[in-house]
């Protein structure tokens, strides 16, 4: 247990596993205790932009829409709401954390990890509505829904990997929560949310085909509206975007966070 | 002097110095992309210089000096959230600083739920936290509202319970900046007894403080660092001697 210039050390011997789950529900209970409709309120946003949605472009609009339109939008907005909320405040969680990073030596990564995985309680809610108004609308459930855990959990460690990098970059540079913000906003009209993949034309497609929000969405559409799982190539691109994804966060963390002390 | 090197409860710092960018302030890109140009544009304050020492277990040593002496950095230093520039430091065992309102603290939790969390940060496992609670809570003297948010405490609840933690947690090397003067004159006394009890049970302390008494009455050594130099080291009342002797000097 000695430390110098050249060799650094692990300070901190706690149990990370436990402080993981403290620093979730902590997380998670300061967010809801006062709030006097609590965790009803992450089912109140997607129902009314579900709403929204389908009386733009569904009644206003009008014209040809894909069938079960409300399933559909809400297939779209789960996923969307996750990554804006879950890359915002995974973003932001160093900077925010600094009165801990400045004096306790926990293993840094766990804190961005935090705050993604903290909105995944939000997020299972989310998907449970969603599931509910599928069966609402008469769909049945099939083998296939047994890949949406599995498309999601890559999806969350994209979003860690993500969030690992860009909370690292924010401490050195404040304007990145802008970018996220900014980003965020751009991503609700490129992602497709209250359209159909199909109507994409093929020239724009290279857009969409690299977006694992985009996939996310394609792929719990297959899921639940199609009953059947999603193709194998979008598969393999969601492991490959969260693998490269959470090496590169985990890389631009580790080489970032020595200096976290002293530019929080 | 100290021990073994690495037993629990041992610390060394051999000839460490450490220093910090100025203007470490400014986040903008545009200082960024500065920096990146012109890197002689950055310049390093030294805040520790060739600082040596060594406690061994069971030994309290306090820390005195102005603001700025460098007392925060090498308290850090030692819980291992910095790293030095040169130099070593060696400390046996697990580490634990009482934390100030803030580091973990949430004024919307519970005193339970805090002291949970602080004591996961301390380095307890889920098990010792659970076999602990009762002890520190009944430490704290804030029973009858473990149960409701921190943010209907006095300030010296609050601090209350987060020495209860610290203590509790009883890590091998206690480090203690500034924040004494816990509660009343009761709960000082109470204080005072389980950093004793703590020392003799072998358990190292380090305090920065600028109460003088409490490092008289708390500490066997002591180290009076001025911008960064250590620059006298020895019994609590020598050091807290020629300390004072200065001060009114200057005066």
């Amino acid at each position: 247990m000695s430390t110098s210039a050249r060799g650094p050390r692990q300070r901190w011997t706690g149990d990370s596993l436990y402080l993981l789950e403290n620093l979730i529900l902590k997380d998670f209970r300061v967010r809801y205790r006062n709030m006097s409709l609590g965790v009803l309120w992450s089912l109140i946003n997607p129902l009314v932009m579900m709403g929204v949605l389908t009386f733009i472009f569904g009644r206003v609009f009008g014209g040809d829409r894909p069938p079960l339109f409300p399933v559909f939008v809400l297939c779209g907005l789960v996923p969307y709401n996750f990554f804006t909320l879950a890359f915002l405040s995974g973003t932001l969680s160093i900077v925010n954390s600094a009165p801990l990073v400045k004096r306790v030596p926990v293993p840094r990564e766990i804190i961005p990890v935090v705050a993604v995985l903290s909105h995944v309680v939000h997020l299972l809610i989310q998907v449970a509505l969603l599931i509910a108004f599928a069966l609402g609308y008469g769909l049945r459930p099939s083998a296939a829904w047994l890949w949406l855990p599995v498309v999601w959990i890559l999806y969350v460690i994209f979003l860690c990997g993500l969030s690992l990098g860009s909370s690292a970059i924010n401490v050195y540079v404040r304007d990145t929560r802008y970018l996220v913000e900014s980003f965020n906003m751009v991503l609700f009209y490129l992602v497709p949310i209250f359209y159909s993949f199909s109507i994409i034309p093929p020239r724009y497609a290279a857009i969409y085909q690299f977006n694992p929000v985009a996939a996310m969405v394609l792929a719990t559409r297959n899921i639940l509206l199609d009953g059947k799982a999603p193709p194998l190539s979008l598969v393999s691109n969601l492991v490959v975007v969260a693998g490269f994804t959470a090496a590169l966060g985990l890389l631009i963390f580790s080489r970032l966070k020595p200096r976290f002390y002293e530019h929080i | 002097m100290s021990g073994p090197a690495n037993a629990n409860g041992a610390v060394r710092f051999d000839r460490v110095t450490k220093s910090f960018v100025q203007h470490a302030g400014r986040k903008l890109l545009r200082d960024r992309i500065a920096d990146m140009v012109s890197p002689s544009r950055r310049r390093r304050l030294e805040v520790l210089k060739d600082v040596s020492f060594a406690v061994a277990p069971g030994e309290s040593l306090g820390l005195v000096g102005p603001n700025g002496a460098g007392k925060s950095t090498l308290l850090n230093l030692a819980a291992g959230v910095l790293e030095p520039d040169s130099g070593t430091i060696e400390a046996g065992g697990r580490v634990g600083a009482l934390l100030e309102l803030g580091a973990g603290f949430h004024l919307d939790l519970t005193g339970a739920e805090n002291l949970r969390i602080q004591a996961v940060l301390m380095g307890l496992s889920r098990r010792e936290t659970h076999e602990k609670f009762e002890e520190i809570v009944e430490f704290s003297g804030v029973r009858e509202f473990i149960g409701e948010p921190l943010r209907t405490y006095s300030y010296g609840m609050i601090l209350r319970l987060a020495f209860a933690v610290a203590v509790g947690a009883a890590p091998d090397v206690l480090l203690i900046d500034e924040m004494i003067g816990v509660g009343d004159q009761a709960f000082q006394e109470k204080a005072h007894q389980k950093i004793q009890e703590l020392r003799r049970a072998g358990h190292t302390i380090l305090l920065a403080s600028h109460a003088e008494d409490l490092i008289a009455s708390l500490c066997d050594r002591a180290m009076w660092l001025e911008r960064g130099r250590a620059i006298k080291i020895g019994t609590a009342q020598e050091v807290l001697a020629a300390y004072r002797n200065t001060a009114t000097a200057e005066r």
